[in-house]
């Protein structure tokens, strides 16, 4: 998996509450045997005009935000459908790192498996962050992972939690597959342990 | 161990009963005894074994099964490209990794959430994932079901297992009993109008109360499967004697082991004195049928109800969301509920596709003829070879209802039926959200009763009145 240390970028502030994954990556686009190449249809429904030109009332449309890095979220982003591809489109588009006072919980489980920082913080903190990349030329953000902290323009710090083994992960870039294949031996006792206690649980065709 | 004496919820006995490893306070290595796939979140899954040189581990414990994409009608020639190469990429995948399949045209293909609890694979105390946020469905049982990303599906797949942090546990107590023409999907769109669609971020819902008690498992289904609109990890109902007769004698259930599992089950409720982080109430005597008037499965209001206006919701973001909506809707505040019109109306999905939906269903419809485009889309072929052995499929075609195939259809509108925009659709499935049937297209949730009426009516209906 891809590493996430440090970036430097603009945050666009996109304050809808309960953002779900339908939107941001409809289910027609969902079509795909790959990971890649989603991008183009990221927020499409409310990204592009019914005869496919720009909205260009959607934040990620204006000029200052088109090349945004990191996305400031209304409560409760990522709500809905399972669907990985709403990770996969936000960082195909170029988005590294949410920040958000809370996500849903399978998407921010998504979110680290890709690389993709998600950072909960305080809603006074996250009012404070809108309000100081609403202004164009304060919008660039460094989001550190190492120091947990997300530095405005003005260099003003601001700190973040985070479970101590997601941070690892992103900062290692961990494969969770190997690193459990590892443990092969402790699934093959449970298996065994299991196949004596459950034994309806073995497949038998009916 | 002290520890090991202290009363147990049902989630923390399955929880305990899976865990391999604990990796740290927030993080544990636990057992997944029934992994579901379908061919929307798992080619990239496959892709990744294939990469990396990895097998299934357990292709006896995983099934798959298509039905996000699948057409509803002219199965026999699939036309969309894409959905083609998607089918096509699960049927070579569970070929090449041995993983048992219902191919489109087997009679036990359906609704993956559906399959599971009809083949008797759904069972109480397990540990059930797939790439597939309704996979809560399968609480209703008292397995530990919830949805995963394509990269744990991965995961499971090569590992049979996943890293999961422990959920908080919330109980939410049910009690009463409920109206006339009031339904499961009534009660948990009640319930998530109350609590909100992350009221239950981070845990995992114990339904319980009389009204749980009374419902059926086909119900309790319902309920569970919306869970994942109030934000929870998963929902949990205690397996009792209702759940144990469902599952007697089908396919998958134990047959010689049946008084060793059947054992094992009673144990699971949870215990008399054990310890939730969050309790909620809901008392169901009064509750009306519900719809939704939004874009949010939390825009909810009782059918007597009106659309509500902005200018009463003091939360400034709140407040721009109804707005929002209400554009998007096509509404005005202040308009009755039962004044919309309607387009299309929807019975399916695997909130609403079973047997007993389709019952209720076709009990209002009979003799009556629709007033809207409406179709019926059946949960799995045994369901519609059930419906059609009852004569249900002549009840909904006479009133003017397509009948058709089984799948995942217009709840998400990934394969032909979907709303153009503007259409405005009542609709048994789960989400009410911008574009979900269809960009543009605007959905109220409903029960399959008041589909049922809503289609015989035109409008939004009460269906107490046909009762």
């Amino acid at each position: 998996m891809e590493k996430f240390k440090k970036i430097v970028g603009i945050a666009a502030p996109f304050t809808r509450i309960n953002v779900d994954t339908d939107l941001i990556i409809p289910a027609e686009s969902l079509k795909t045997i790959s990971r890649k190449g989603l991008g183009k249809d990221l927020f499409s429904y409310i990204r592009f005009n019914e005869n496919g030109s720009q909205n260009n009332k959607f934040i990620l449309n204006q000029p200052n935000y088109k090349n945004s890095k990191i996305l400031v979220t209304g409560k409760n982003f990522g709500c809905g459908s399972s669907r990985e591809h709403a990770v996969w489109a936000l960082k195909d588009f170029g988005i590294k790192c949410l920040i958000g006072t809370e996500f849903a919980d399978i998407f921010y489980n998504n979110c680290f498996k890709n690389g993709v920082l998600a950072i909960i913080l305080d809603s006074k903190k996250v009012e404070k962050i809108i309000k100081i990349v609403s202004s164009s030329k304060n919008s660039e953000l460094e989001i550190d992972l190492e120091s947990q902290t997300v530095k405005t323009k003005q260099n003003e710090i601001i700190n973040f939690d985070i479970l101590p083994y997601l941070k690892r992960n992103l900062l290692e870039g961990v494969d969770d597959i190997s690193k459990t294949l590892e443990k092969k031996k402790l699934i093959d006792e449970y298996e065994f342990d299991m196949k004596k206690k459950y034994p309806w649980l073995e497949k038998k065709n009916g | 161990m002290s520890e090991n004496k202290s009363p147990k919820t049902l989630f923390d006995k399955i929880w305990k009963n899976h865990v391999i490893d604990n990796i740290d306070e927030s993080n544990s290595l636990l057992y997944i005894d029934l992994h579901l796939v379908h061919e929307v979140t798992s080619p990239q899954a496959f892709e990744g074994l294939r990469l990396s040189k990895r097998n299934v581990r357990q292709p006896d414990k995983t099934f798959a099964v298509p039905d996000h994409n699948v057409p509803t009608v002219n199965r026999d020639k699939i036309e969309d490209e894409l959905s083609k190469k998607q089918l096509k990429a699960l049927e070579k995948n569970t070929k090449d990794f041995g993983i048992s399949y219902f191919p489109i045209d087997d009679i036990r293909q359906g609704i993956v959430h559906i399959i599971g609890p009809e083949q008797g694979l759904t069972q109480p105390g397990m540990t059930i994932v797939c790439g597939d946020s309704h996979t809560s469905t399968h609480g209703a049982f008292g397995a530990l079901a919830f949805g995963i990303g394509t990269s744990e599906v991965e995961h499971v797949l090569a590992t049979q297992t996943l890293l999961q942090k422990p959920a908080k546990n919330m109980r939410i107590n049910l009690n009463g009993k409920t109206q006339k023409g009031v339904t499961a999907k009534d009660l948990i769109l009640g319930l998530i109008g109350k609590i909100g669609t992350a009221g239950g971020t981070g845990h995992v819902i114990e339904y319980a109360g009389s009204a749980i008690k009374n419902l059926s498992m086909e119900g309790r289904m319902t309920i569970c499967n919306m869970s994942i609109e109030a934000g929870a990890r998963a929902g949990l109902i205690a397996p009792d004697e209702t759940t144990f007769n469902y599952i007697k004698g089908r396919n998958f259930a134990p047959k010689e082991n049946w008084d060793q599992a059947l054992k094992f089950w009673k144990s699971l409720p949870s215990d008399e004195t054990a310890k939730y982080d969050n309790e909620e109430i809901l008392e169901v005597n009064k509750l009306e049928p519900q719809v939704t008037w939004g874009t949010s499965p939390q825009d909810v209001s009782s059918i007597k109800g009106k659309v509500p206006n902005p200018e009463n919701e003091k939360d400034l973001n709140k407040r721009q969301s109804i707005i929002n909506s209400l554009e998007y809707m096509g509404l005005k505040p202040g308009t009755k509920l039962e004044d919309i019109k309607l387009d299309q109306v929807f019975i399916g999905s695997c909130t609403n596709s079973r047997i007993e939906d389709l019952r209720e269903a076709a009990n209002i419809v009979k003799g009556k003829s629709v007033k809207t485009k409406a179709m019926v889309v059946p949960g799995s072929g045994l369901v519609r070879q059930q419906a059609e052995e009852e004569g249900l499929d002549k009840i909904f075609k006479e009133a003017g209802f397509e009948w058709r195939e089984s799948g995942c259809s217009m709840c998400l509108a990934m394969n032909a039926d979907k709303l153009k925009p503007g259409e405005r659709c009542a609709s048994t499935s789960n989400r009410n959200f911008e574009g979900r049937q269809g960009k543009g297209g605007r959905t109220h949730l409903v029960s399959p009763i008041m589909a049922a009426a809503a289609a015989i009516s035109g409008r939004l209906t009460d269906v107490r009145e046909f009762i």
